[in-house]
């Protein structure tokens, strides 16, 4: 058993009580992590100390300054296994994946990123809006169709069409690499093969995964990922985009402005090396450098530690929730191929009301479509209340949500 | 416990056996509304006749408070002139706004008042108010 209770007291919010005076079980870092105090020091020490805006300036807070964003970024690609030019950071991965479908909009005829009519967009109906819409949207600028992967009643990415669905016409596949709903883990090497023999360029949708278990890009052998700071311990407002060197080189920019330019006329402009080229205007800097030091703290623990440690919660969780009467998971109920998210509903109470009840002892959860709308449909739920882990959660905390929803039950006096 | 100012019984009776569900196929004008942040939707069939409100039936999925109130708001406005509905709605849209601080008129509202302690949940005051709102839309359209 891995015990990480003593990085508890690393958490400021966690000190604090909530609705009914209870103690916060919070679960719902799907959403967004809480923070340790070493991520908030450093993001409150870069404006005490060495504010400046990065990569301008002639004085000794901008040398500062662009030192401590450029190591972030150095420790932030070290972290996912990427160059160092590579790693761009945009203001969250919302904005990584936008950045991507106006880059891909932009691009001229002739260009492996350019769209047009018969050209064919893949993403699946497990997709956060966040790597949905652009994509559709994309399609509809362009003229693409857009298709997607259908997911199995068991909750998991249904690939038996995937030579259908992959084929001449595939320009892009744009795929979450672990559901925010369902907690079902993408089988990525069967996509990426089938990608690589049509050329399409893959994108993945990283949010949930970087932060709870190893992601290396190497290894991954995908052309583009996206994640945001705010779900690995870091702040709000810094996300990440990882692309292949040559593809982005290749890729026009989306954003224009300061900073990401070469020379500038009045008639044009030409643009800077990676990876400023897409990091137009002064950036989140205190962020970037926040984000850094949730790395430090996530390397300190150990990726592999957190990952292991949420599995066993997320057994204990499954394990509970299988002995409740009236409680279906939805979502695969092993932990093969699975992460720490773990969406449920409780038979005749509306999710919303199951959260609500929840939050009476103190236990925070993520009701509602999880901005993953279609999936609902395709489920035929209206909506789910959903749990998830990170570090900071414990054993203890899986306990109180079994008893919060035997709570949910009685209050509402459902048959269970 | 605090929850119970929410709870109230009669919305929780609300809910679980609503009034006027299933949608009539005679009406002057439908709507659909939704709460795009939880997915709730209604949708609402209405009947005026010389201004006076003479059905509504309506249809949706959502929590206990988005369907308890879109219960509870046919009922109040069901036979009532318009001007007299949009009183009911206004006093009842106050009552969401009041954080709590106003038991609401029970004169106009009747048990409706149950849900002033909706108004202590800022999450929660959107639920309490989709019916209302596709019945201020619905009805505004048939005026005009």
């Amino acid at each position: 058993m891995i015990d990480l209770t003593k990085y508890l007291e690393d958490f400021p919010i966690l000190q604090r009580t909530v609705r009914g005076g209870n103690r916060l079980v919070y679960l719902d870092s799907g959403a967004t992590s809480q923070k340790p105090e070493v991520v908030i020091a450093a993001e409150s020490n870069f404006y005490r100390k060495h504010n400046s805006a990065v990569h301008r300036g002639a004085h000794l807070l901008a040398e500062e300054a662009s030192l401590a964003y450029e190591s972030a970024r150095e420790n932030v690609a070290k972290f996912i296994g990427a160059e160092i030019v590579e790693t761009i950071f945009t203001k969250s991965a919302t904005e990584s994946i936008n950045a991507l479908a106006y880059s891909f909009s932009n691009s001229e005829p002739g260009s492996k990123f350019h769209l047009k009519s018969g050209d064919e967009i893949l993403v699946s109906e497990m997709e956060h809006h966040a790597n949905l819409i652009p994509w559709q949207q994309l399609a509809k600028r362009t003229g693409a169709k857009l298709r997607w992967f259908e997911v199995t009643p068991e909750g998991r990415l249904d690939l038996s069409k995937i030579s259908e669905l992959i084929n001449k016409k595939t320009k892009i596949v744009a795929i979450t690499h672990q559901s925010n709903v369902l907690g079902s883990i993408t089988p990525l090497s069967k996509i990426t093969a089938a990608a690589k023999s049509v050329g399409a360029i893959v994108v993945l949708d990283a949010c949930q995964s970087v932060p709870h278990f190893e992601v290396n890009v190497k290894k991954l052998d995908v052309d583009f990922i996206a994640f945001s700071g705010h779900k690995m311990l870091g702040p709000t407002g810094i996300g990440v985009l990882w692309g292949r060197q040559s593809l982005l080189e290749e890729m026009p920019p989306f954003l224009f402005g300061g900073s990401m330019i070469d020379s500038v006329t009045m008639e044009q402009s030409t643009w800077a090396e990676l990876p400023r080229k897409f990091e137009a205007g002064v950036p989140n800097m205190a962020q970037a450098v926040g984000l850094s030091a949730a790395v430090d703290y996530i390397n300190q623990i150990g990726i592999s530690n957190i990952h292991e440690h949420e599995n066993q919660l997320t057994k204990a969780l499954l394990a509970g929730l299988a002995h409740m009467q009236g409680v279906k998971v939805i979502g695969p109920t092993d932990l093969t191929e699975r992460g720490a998210v773990v969406s449920f509903t409780v038979d005749g109470i509306h999710p919303h009301d199951v959260g609500q009840v929840l939050d009476q002892y103190g236990i925070a959860v993520r009701t509602g479509h999880h901005c993953a709308w279609p999936l609902m449909r395709k489920l035929n739920v209206v909506g789910t209340t959903r749990a998830s882990f990170h570090l900071y959660n414990s054993i203890s905390d899986v306990e109180k949500l079994l008893e919060g929803i035997a709570q949910v039950q009685s209050y509402f006096k459902v048959n269970k | 416990m605090e929850l119970d100012s929410l709870y109230q019984e009669v919305i929780l009776d609300h809910y679980r056996n609503p009034h006027h569900k299933g949608l009539s196929g005679e009406f002057d004008v439908q709507v659909k509304h939704n709460n795009p942040s939880c997915g709730d939707e209604v949708t609402l069939n209405l009947s005026i006749s010389n201004g006076v409100i003479k059905g509504i039936s309506w249809d949706g999925v959502g929590c206990s408070i988005s369907m308890a109130s879109v219960s509870m708001m046919s009922d109040l406005v069901i036979d009532q002139q318009y001007s007299r509905a949009v009183e009911i709605l206004n006093q009842f849209t106050s009552l969401m706004q009041s954080k709590g601080q106003s038991k609401g008129d029970e004169e106009l509202l009747e048990d409706a008042v149950a849900f002033a302690g909706v108004s202590k949940f800022p999450a929660r005051i959107k639920c309490a108010l989709l019916g209302w709102m596709a019945f201020k839309d619905a009805s505004s359209q048939a005026m005009e």
